[in-house]
């Protein structure tokens, strides 16, 4: 029932778990332990996808994280849909179900391929020379009607779910001694001689198995175990470790600064049936003292003609997929090589039973062990040759080859295959190290970058050092073990046997031939379609870095990050420039190593949990009486009250009549509070407000300003006075922490002299406003016999007292104009406070407000609001509020700068009011005021409407404003421009109701 | 009879860090603002000393003070205290200058106690919960989340966490998804 | 993510900081005339090394001090409280991370 090309034996996978799935609709079975990429291909198939640009048919190139081609969604249903998996990642489980990406209308015939006819125009630098269309195209659209939706269409990766995800995320902040990244020879035993010292060390991988690379050899040997059992046996050691945390199929995706390495840990999508209550990733952040890098390195494909063809792979994929999943690649393979380790994929194969059709080296000679050995065993080999060619459409049949001499290629000959196997060299995996800021050396003896000196506590070993040889990167990976926790080094030699010492430098660059080099494609970065051809171009019309030559043809920048053609990019750009590689320098390495998804990376912060909502002790009463909400900041505000029937427009008119007729009620409890405690906390006050404070009597408030250094109104708020070294500051909802912030900077930086110190209190009370004409008569049975007449609680009051027993601080203030209180109780007493008050104000037919009501009583009576009437460059002076400012106070906030040229210039904005020559229209915040009634395009604006409202109590609409020179235009008539015509307003004092004050003071 | 057992034993629930996260009911909180010289003063009249050092807490009966800054200390008594307690401190601190400020009700307290409590913080909190990096006594404000808190490890397996009222719904949902994402 | 050393309560994470602007800026409403004033509400030197900048430690012990920042490399060589001068960093020892 398994694929006709699995082997009877070997490889990691379950032959007695047999695992159906379908692939485009297709059923395949396979095993557990394989790969989708690995169960496809024991079943013969290869081809996977369609390339991004040109639509040509794609296979398996590799067989791990640095996969470009075999891009796949995976669709579990229910809105659990994932794009742009890797097929050599994506592990098989009972009914997986996954699908081709970038394809239409099916993989194997493919509309978008027509791509390739028209790719002369999609090369190097297409999207820039192509935006350049629009400005030709007078009036049309054409570009972002026609051809950009046409391009999109036609080039991309898969599409992402359009349900929300159903499931859920984790997230772990970790710390550790030792983390090490990479489990293979030289991680295990850097962690198993880390984890010796009791340190705590974190070892992860993103492979479903420990192991690396030992799990594809078959012939080393270990202390006298096969490499897979010695890695088994000491993968067993380091679990049973209580200071080891072991991180399977766990990427490490992102180097910080400081040691903070993001790592992102597959939880679910491995399991047939996943219980959905449990996490499907977790995203760590792990701050590791020291940091041991084992992350290996990738084998380069050759660029080559064609070398993209469905059968087209690296040597060691088809190693992997032998050795580890016990698949036949192919039945007849040509292997291309400039390196070594090429010829232990063919004698593994060989020794399978495929058959080696010819080993293609670009080298003249080589010596190694290997190729000593594959010619011991009798295979084909030739040398100095390659490929110039390939054929097959959706899967490769066969390839021409020739002799290399010089520039040319000779002697060129066809050979039938189903399977090609490249290497181009090793690539070490320096990504994590460059992104930890360490610098790079090129290395000409390697044809490599390798890490040079560490920008952080870190180490690379192995592999992605550049170290090659079993026996050295076991010593190498204990010695570090020890080393980075400064422990004595006690270098230890690991007996190994049957190691096969591969050497070389390999190859960079394209290699020859003597085709019509406009003609053919030899890719170089799959993921992106970029020819060798491209960067070829992108040197002739100029780029001489990398870095621009990246931008220009893309090479490097699709998802993958350039992990099989960083190196032969640079080296077709070396040799086009005829300069060294390290003079075009490398790319950066971004973060993510591989893609990581979206839920993963914000974790709990979704739905309830995306921000915390504030909510007031009296909500819940709010919410049980027809409340609508609004957000200011993080809190949920009362907005308006809605009784049966009533839209929000008849809702707040009422709202604002009752309360001016007999009373109303409004939660208040958002306003910022900051107690102000010290023997210096008036001077203090005297230097962060306008206003002067030494004399504001104890049991007194007075509306305070505060700018900032600039000169700009940044807050406002009453203060009260509870004792000589204590007042009681309120803040704006909004500027709450804000101010906080303000206040502490100059106490602690600018005035540490002063015996003063800050609380925030915000939450400590519920703030209860009682506002009306009734207000004093609905207050008054509460308050446990306080006289709060108008002789003993003049406006601008304030009295400690109990309410119903519970400790209460009474202001008398008004943001409404109207006779008012505001009640603050402590908070857990904030609900039965406000519902004490409700209970009285029944008799009165009183109501509760919302905050658009408070809106537009204020307006009623031209008090600001910071952040609305104003934005940050409005001064005292524009505000109409110079009275505010103490101007014989030597020192405050801002005072300096009210004294700068630009805030004291003539015709700046000002705060104004407008009445609109039809009562009955209101305008639109945010409306542009100008002169001229039909303004020519480009009128400079005279200032904008801040404020606008209808006054149900006055029958007409009000506004504010800031207009330039705006108090010396009074009765003047401007213009706000509308889509349907200009509307007409009279400028006015900003103060539309009781113009005396006589009703706040009643 | 006496026996040695030489056998390991192992509960039902092996392997699992549990936890349990509970409101604590209404204390007394009082934020202290002063100089260490003015905090020993009110340490002999408050029973739990102010510790200097920073990060620690002290702990006198039911009252505990809590270092938050070098200038600020939480002070925590029953809610039967509070009325009382704050007159009396102010009386004591009379000719000191500093601040002393009712914060009661402006906080929101939950236990978070047992083996898997330190794994539902690292779900939103920065800190090192190892008892060697945070070790029992410590006390700090910091994150959770999206969320300030005050954090106190009063006991290996213990914490207590406070955090303004209106994030407590936050916190308590937060601390809820976090168990479910554990192991 | 930085590691930033508190000179309160230690290394923490910069998820408990808030950056607080330039170190180091003098404030003389006294003395200023308009241009001096105008450099000292505006003009920051944003140097490509090391910088002397504010923090506060705003989600831990509250506290504004002063950090010697890299901003190369992002390493930080000092931290040091609010009004004490800046450290010579020949003296400051090895660089913390």
């Amino acid at each position: 029932m398994s694929g006709a090309l699995r082997l009877p034996r070997g490889g990691r996978i379950d032959r007695n778990q047999p695992v159906r799935f379908t692939f485009d609709g297709r059923g395949y079975d396979g095993f557990v332990g394989d790969t989708l990429a690995s169960a496809l291909l024991s079943h013969g198939v290869h081809l996977l996808g369609r390339s991004f640009k040109y639509h040509r048919p794609r296979g398996i190139l590799a067989a791990g994280a640095e996969e470009p081609n075999a891009l796949v969604t995976v669709d579990r249903g229910g809105g659990r849909w994932t794009p742009n998996l890797r097929a050599t990642q994506v592990e098989l489980y009972e009914g997986l179900v996954a699908k081709s990406q970038n394809r239409w209308p099916s993989l194997a015939f493919d509309v978008g391929a027509v791509n390739s006819l028209v790719s002369p125009m999609l090369g190097a630098g297409f999207y820039y020379k192509t935006f350049m269309g629009p400005r030709f195209v007078k009036g049309a659209k054409l570009w972002a009607d026609l051809f950009e939706p046409a391009i999109r269409r036609a080039a991309g990766l898969g599409e992402a779910s359009r349900d929300p995800d159903p499931d859920h995320y984790a997230t772990r902040f970790a710390h550790c001694e030792v983390l090490v990244v990479g489990s293979g020879p030289a991680g295990l035993a850097a962690a198993t001689s880390a984890a010796q010292s009791g340190a705590r060390v974190i070892l992860c991988d993103e492979n479903p198995v420990f192991g690396g690379s030992l799990a594809d050899d078959n012939h080393a040997v270990i202390d006298g175990m096969a490499a897979d059992a010695w890695a088994a046996a000491t993968i067993e050691a380091l679990a049973a470790r209580p200071n080891v945390t072991l991180l399977p199929r766990t990427q490490a995706f992102g180097y910080y600064n400081h040691n903070l390495i993001g790592l992102n840990q597959r939880l679910t999508d491995h399991l047939a049936q996943p219980d959905h209550r449990a996490p499907r990733e977790r995203l760590w952040q792990v701050r590791a003292k020291h940091v041991v890098l084992a992350t290996g390195a990738i084998e380069r494909p050759l660029v080559f003609p064609d070398n993209d063809r469905p059968g087209i792979m690296l040597a060691s994929a088809g190693r992997t997929f032998l050795n580890r999943f016990g698949v036949k690649p192919g039945t007849r393979v040509v292997v291309a090589t400039a390196h070594d380790s090429a010829y232990r994929a063919a004698l593994d194969l060989a020794a399978a039973g495929v058959q080696i059709v010819r080993i293609v080296d670009l080298r003249e000679s080589s010596e190694g062990a290997l190729s000593v050995a594959a010619e011991r065993a009798g295979l084909p080999i030739m040398r100095g040759a390659t490929i110039v060619g390939t054929s097959g459409t959706t899967r490769v049949r066969g390839v021409r080859i020739g002799r290399v001499s010089g520039r040319h290629v000779t002697d060129l000959e066809s050979l039938a295959c189903d399977l090609v196997l490249m290497c181009g060299g090793w690539t070490p995996s320096v990504h994590l190290f460059s992104q930890s800021r360490g610098k790079l050396a090129y290395d000409e003896g390697s044809n490599s970058f390798l890490p040079g000196t560490p920008a952080q506590d870190q180490v690379s070993i192995g592999a992605c050092a550049g170290t090659f040889g079993l026996a050295q990167i076991l010593r190498d990976g204990h010695r570090a073990g020890h080393a980075v926790i400064k422990m004595a080094v006690e270098d230890r030699d690991f007996a190994v046997v049957g190691d096969d010492e591969s050497t070389g430098a390999g190859f960079i660059g394209a290699t020859p031939h003597d085709r019509d080099p406009t003609q053919v494609k030899a890719f170089v970065d799959f993921q992106n379609d970029v020819t060798a051809k491209d960067i070829a171009l992108a040197t002739r019309e100029g780029f001489r870095s990398i870095e621009h030559i990246k931008r220009y043809t893309t090479t490097g920048m699709a998802t993958d990050q350039g992990k099989t053609s960083n190196m032969n990019a640079l080296g077709i750009a070396s040799a086009e420039l005829g300069r060294s590689v390290p003079s075009i320098g490398l790319t950066t390495f971004r973060q993510p190593y591989t893609p990581v998804t979206f839920g993963s990376f914000a974790g709990l912060s979704r739905d309830a949990l995306f921000d915390p909502v504030r909510e007031t002790a009296i909500h819940g009463w709010a919410a049980a009486h027809g409340a609508r909400f609004e957000d200011v900041g993080l809190w949920k505000r009362a907005w308006f009250f809605s009784r049966a029937g009533e839209d929000m427009h008849a809702a707040v008119n009422r709202e604002c009549q009752i309360t001016r007729e007999r009373a109303g009620l409004f939660d208040a409890s958002t306003l910022g509070k900051i107690e102000v405690v010290g023997p210096d906390a008036a001077e203090f006050l005297n230097r962060l407000y306008t206003n002067s404070w030494t004399k504001l009597g104890v049991g007194k408030c007075r509306y305070g300003l505060m700018l900032n250094e600039a000169g700009f109104i940044m807050d406002d708020g009453v203060v009260g006075r509870i004792a000589t070294d204590r007042f009681h500051v309120t803040t704006t909802t909004g500027g709450a922490p804000r101010v906080m912030a303000h206040m502490e900077d100059y106490l602690q930086t600018e005035f540490p002299d002063l015996k003063v110190w800050l609380t925030s209190t915000t939450e400590q009370w519920a703030v209860i406003a009682v506002q009306g004409p009734r207000a004093r008569e609905m207050l008054a049975p509460l308050v446990d016999g306080l006289d709060i007449s108008a002789e003993t609680m003049p406006h601008m009051s304030l009295q400690v007292g109990t309410f119903q027993g519970v400790p209460m601080r009474l202001f008398r203030v008004s943001f409404t104009g109207e006779l008012g209180f505001e009640v603050n109780v402590p908070a857990d007493y904030g609900r039965a406070a406000w519902e004490a008050l409700w209970a009285e104000g029944r008799k009165f037919d009183a109501v509760a407000y919302g905050t658009e009501a408070m809106h537009v009583m204020r307006a009623e009576k031209g008090y600001i609001i910071v952040g609305q009437d104003t934005d940050g460059t409005v001064t005292p002076d524009d505000a109409g509020m110079a009275w505010a400012v103490g101007k014989t106070k030597p020192d405050f906030v801002g005072k300096r700068s009210l004294g700068r040229p630009d805030l004291v210039a003539p015709n700046r904005k000002q705060i104004v009011g407008l009445m609109t020559d039809d009562p009955r229209t209101v305008l639109e915040e945010g409306a542009q005021i100008v002169g001229d009634p039909t303004p020519a395009r480009g009128t400079h604006a005279l200032g904008h409407v801040t404020s606008s409202y209808f006054s149900a109590v006055l029958g007409r609409s009000i506004a504010m404003a800031v207009v330039e020179g705006g108090r010396g235009r009074m009765g003047e008539t401007l213009y706000i421009p509308m889509p349907s015509g200009s509307i007409s307003a009279k400028i006015v004092k900003p103060v539309f109701y009781d113009l005396e004050g006589v009703r706040l003071n009643g | 009879m006496v026996e040695t057992v030489t056998l390991a034993r192992s509960g039902s629930l092996a392997g699992r860090r549990m936890a349990s996260v509970t409101e604590l009911a209404p204390v007394a909180r009082f934020s202290f603002r002063g100089s260490e010289a003015t905090a020993i003063k009110l340490g002999e009249a408050f029973g739990a000393r102010p510790a200097v050092e920073p990060c620690r807490s002290s702990v006198a009966g039911a009252r505990s003070a809590l270092w938050l800054g070098p200038d600020e200390w939480l002070l925590i008594a029953t809610d039967q205290d509070a009325g009382t307690l704050f007159a009396a401190l102010e009386t004591a601190l009379a000719a000191e200058p500093h601040s002393l400020v009712d914060v009661s009700h402006r906080n929101t307290g939950f236990d978070i106690v047992g083996a898997g409590g330190a794994g539902l913080l690292s779900e939103g909190c920065p800190l090192d919960f190892d008892l060697a990096a945070f070790p029992v006594g410590m006390c700090t404000q910091t994150v959770l989340g999206k969320a300030e808190i005050v954090l106190w490890r009063f006991a290996p397996l213990s914490f207590r966490l406070e955090c303004w009222r209106s994030f407590a719904p936050y916190v308590a949902d937060f601390l809820a998804q976090a168990a479910d994402n554990q192991d | 993510m930085l590691l930033i050393p508190c000179p309160y309560c230690g290394p923490r994470s910069e998820l408990e900081f808030k950056h607080a602007g330039e170190a180091h800026i003098t404030r003389e409403p006294q003395v200023a005339d308009d241009q001096a004033w105008g450099e000292f509400l505006y003009t920051r030197t944003n140097p490509k090394g090391i910088i002397a900048e504010r923090w506060r430690h705003t989600s831990g012990c509250g506290r504004f001090f002063n950090c010697l920042r890299d901003t190369v490399s992002d390493n930080i060589l000092a931290t040091y409280k609010s009004g004490e001068p800046r450290p010579s960093l020949e003296t400051s020892g090895e660089p913390s991370r």
